[in-house]
């Protein structure tokens, strides 16, 4: 008899956790996650797999956690996936592997994300299992960029036995993982440890190094680097472009995750970046960058968190399960709302003026196009506003890279399937490439180029 | 980590480091900037190149202490110290061309980026005019350096107490009114100072290039903290800049943005302050 329902996962209560930046959803017990596990039916055909974006064997991984070896578990998961402490956390589990999980035909699918998380986090308590490195092959391989895209690279050509070196811009490797996610959702540790997994074996992580300016990526290739791959990810913030957005106490949800994660403005002045925050925030935007900032105000002290939305519920591009924790934190949804205008008083923000919005005939994305409402017009007091409606591709090596294609948004134009771009031995996957996506997606691409920089690197064998 | 190599005072408050940063010492370029973090704890700091020695791997740099995190530098790093991060170069170098005649503005410690440019407009071939000014006698350096790449040089201090009396507008406007063709000017400082200066350069119609130090936090094109206007235009001051057309930039907005942390700046001072007289008392 199968249990219809997943085996819940505790959870800081939302009133504890909006005081504080640690971990939500605090993990199973083994015996959890033995009794999730006992809930896979070990399909044949095993369509989970086929949702994973890095193809994880995820029956192969469920058996061996029923039969408590949890050892076996993680060494199966990392085979294919060199984060999964990360991506049991935060991939979109319930429209990839979970999506398409048998059971959900009928029940709740398998909690897969939790069980991975549950091995990846069992094998930090327990003996590192470190995956093992093929012989040297005498090959270098730059990546640019120690994000999720890059790391995955990164971890795929070292285990094939190539050397390899990662470029990093800011002080910390992780990318988006380190400035983006907050803590409360993505433990920094937690990302520190499955980096430095990837440095014992022997990938080599270099931080501060602007590529593009240092070494262009031409000057890699003649350095005796065999092929690069580009996973520069995420650049400027996007603006609404209308009046006032430039008033003190309008951030980019860039800055505002970047002041909080990366330069920990949250423990200011214990460390030196500040953040203010005030009482009212607005967060503009549907997406989990935006939940992740609505929620970050909340735990700075904002007494109302807004989330300001142009389109309704339905069409909101978070994750299910971000939004369902930022409503239960109490952040206040103003949904089929447009900003306007941020209005100030001594340079400083002081309100937002909004319009109503109504869905017309679906636009080109398929979605139904918001209009706004005449005469709708109101006003939302504010101390503080987070625009996070997206990113422009980083810009310093389109900048810097000759005979580099890029598209018009200044996008680099890569293949697909391999990564490749329009110059020769160089590769690129990841935001970069296809603009804000997650980081399985940018996990995804990696583990593609990776396959075809390895094969890339077997036929120009020196 | 990266080595401080030297470390000389400059003035009250203002010093000059070299540190050890072969990449940035090999390829930057008068006008661009690095970022530096002292510590685990510190803020990134964005400062704008002064010189590089690629035989030695040395930066230059010119610090005012003017925060906490610049008082620390002062106060606790000190030759063969390291700090821990360090990266560049970041910005778009200066244009330099033979231009004709240029005039370099340098207000305070706008002193100390314009030095290189103007170097490197004097070997360009241009006919470079020099105007540094400050508060007082004791702020006002690198007088000896900018005499060598310029073929004149004015000095000036708001208090008479070196050079000329008065602001570095000043001469700026008597020469631009004199009949001299002057084809361009740069002018390096605070903001104000670098608003009154477009404003005079604006009546003449001499292009005039600035370069706007707003706050940064990455330094890389990425969290959009350093948005400026640049003719109505937001522009962003880490990739986009750090110079621009002078006579198109909001100075007022540029003001208004670099005083937000004033608080907290000043609140982190004061516990940096107590901390130190703290550790003195013991």
């Amino acid at each position: 008899m199968i249990r219809e329902r997943q085996t819940p996962m505790r959870e800081q209560p939302p009133e504890e956790r909006i005081r504080n930046f640690n971990e939500v959803p605090l993990g199973y017990t083994a015996d959890e996650a033995i009794r999730e596990a006992e809930r896979c039916l070990q399909c044949a055909h095993a369509p989970c797999v086929e949702g994973c974006p890095v193809g994880i064997d995820i029956p192969g991984f469920i058996e061996h956690v029923k039969q408590r070896r949890f050892a076996e578990a993680i060494a199966t998961i990392k085979a294919a996936n060199a984060l999964p402490a990360v991506c049991g956390r935060v991939c979109p589990q319930e429209v990839q592997c979970q999506g398409v999980c048998t059971l959900a035909k009928r029940f709740e699918p398998v909690a897969i994300g939790r069980l991975e998380r549950f091995c990846a986090d069992w094998e930090a308590d327990h003996e590192a299992c470190c995956p093992a490195v093929g012989a040297p092959t005498g090959r270098r391989v730059a990546v640019i960029g120690a994000g999720p895209a890059g790391l995955t690279v990164a971890g795929e050509l070292r285990r094939a036995g190539h050397a390899v070196t990662v470029f990093e811009l800011l002080h910390a490797a992780g990318g988006v993982l380190m400035y983006g996610i907050p803590e409360f959702r993505l433990p920094k540790a937690i990302v520190q440890r499955e980096i430095d997994a990837l440095c014992d074996m022997g990938v080599e992580i270099q931080v501060n190094r602007v590529i593009g300016q240092i070494r262009t990526v031409d000057e890699l290739l003649s350095d005796g680097f065999d092929a690069v791959f580009i996973g520069t990810g995420a650049g400027l913030p996007r603006f609404l472009g209308v009046p006032g957005e430039n008033l003190n106490g309008v951030y980019s949800a860039n800055e505002f995750l970047t002041r909080t994660n990366l330069m920990r403005a949250y423990r200011f002045p214990e460390y030196d970046t500040p953040i203010k925050v005030g009482e009212r925030v607005v967060t503009v935007g549907g997406g989990n960058v935006a939940m992740d900032a609505s929620r970050t105000a909340l735990r700075l002290g904002a007494k109302a968190s807004i989330i300001v939305y142009r389109r309704s519920d339905e069409e909101l591009p978070a994750r299910r399960e971000e939004i369902h924790h930022a409503k239960e934190e109490g952040i206040d949804f103003q949904l089929l709302t447009n900003p306007v205008e941020f209005l100030g008083e001594g340079g400083r923000v002081r309100a937002v003026r909004c319009v109503r919005m109504e869905l017309g005939a679906p636009d080109d994305s398929g979605r139904r196009r918001p209009i706004p409402v005449e005469g709708s017009e109101f006003e939302i007091e504010i101390d503080t506003a987070i625009i996070a409606i997206g990113n422009g591709p980083h810009p310093l090596i389109p900048q810097t890279t000759k005979d580099l294609e890029v598209n018009r948004w200044g996008n680099i134009v890569a293949d697909p399937e391999t990564g490749q771009t329009s110059k020769k031995g160089v590769f690129a996957g990841g935001d970069i490439v296809t603009g804000a996506a997650t980081v399985i997606e940018a996990m995804g691409a990696g583990k593609r180029a990776a396959a075809a920089i390895d094969a890339y690197l077997s036929e120009t064998g020196s | 980590m990266y080595k401080i190599l030297e470390k000389r005072t400059l003035g009250p408050m203002i010093r000059e480091y070299v540190i050890e940063a072969p990449d940035v010492a090999r390829v930057a370029k008068a006008g661009q900037f690095i970022v530096l973090r002292l510590h685990e704890r510190g803020e990134r700091i964005p400062l704008t190149i002064v010189d590089v020695d690629p035989a030695s791997g040395g930066v230059k740099l010119v610090v005012q202490e003017v925060g906490k995190s610049t008082r620390e530098m002062g106060d606790r790093f000190h030759e063969g110290d390291n700090v821990l991060d360090f990266a560049g170069p970041l910005g778009i170098p200066s244009e330099i061309e033979r231009f004709g005649t240029v005039i370099c503005v340098g207000g305070g410690l706008g002193i100390a980026p314009l030095y290189p440019i103007a170097r490197d407009l004097h070997r360009a071939g241009n006919t470079v005019i020099g105007i540094i000014g400050a508060r007082t006698a004791d702020l006002l350096f690198y007088e000896a350096e900018m005499s060598a790449v310029c073929d004149e040089m004015i000095a000036m201090t708001d208090d008479g107490s070196n050079g000329r009396k008065g602001f570095v507008s000043d001469p700026l406007r008597e020469i631009l009114a004199s009949p001299r063709r002057i084809d361009r000017v740069w002018a390096i400082g605070p903001a104000i100072m670098m608003k009154v200066c477009s404003e005079v350069t604006r009546e003449f119609g001499v292009p005039t290039i600035v370069s706007l130090n707003s706050v940064m936090i990455d330094g890389t094109g990425m969290c959009g903290g350093c948005r400026v206007e640049v003719g109505n235009a937001a522009r962003f001051a880490c990739v986009d800049g750090p110079e621009f057309d002078g006579h198109q930039v909001d100075f007022d907005l540029l003001i208004s943005r670099q005083r937000y942390y004033a608080e907290e700046e000043a609140c982190a001072l004061d516990r940096y302050m107590a901390e130190q007289k703290g550790a003195a008392q013991r």
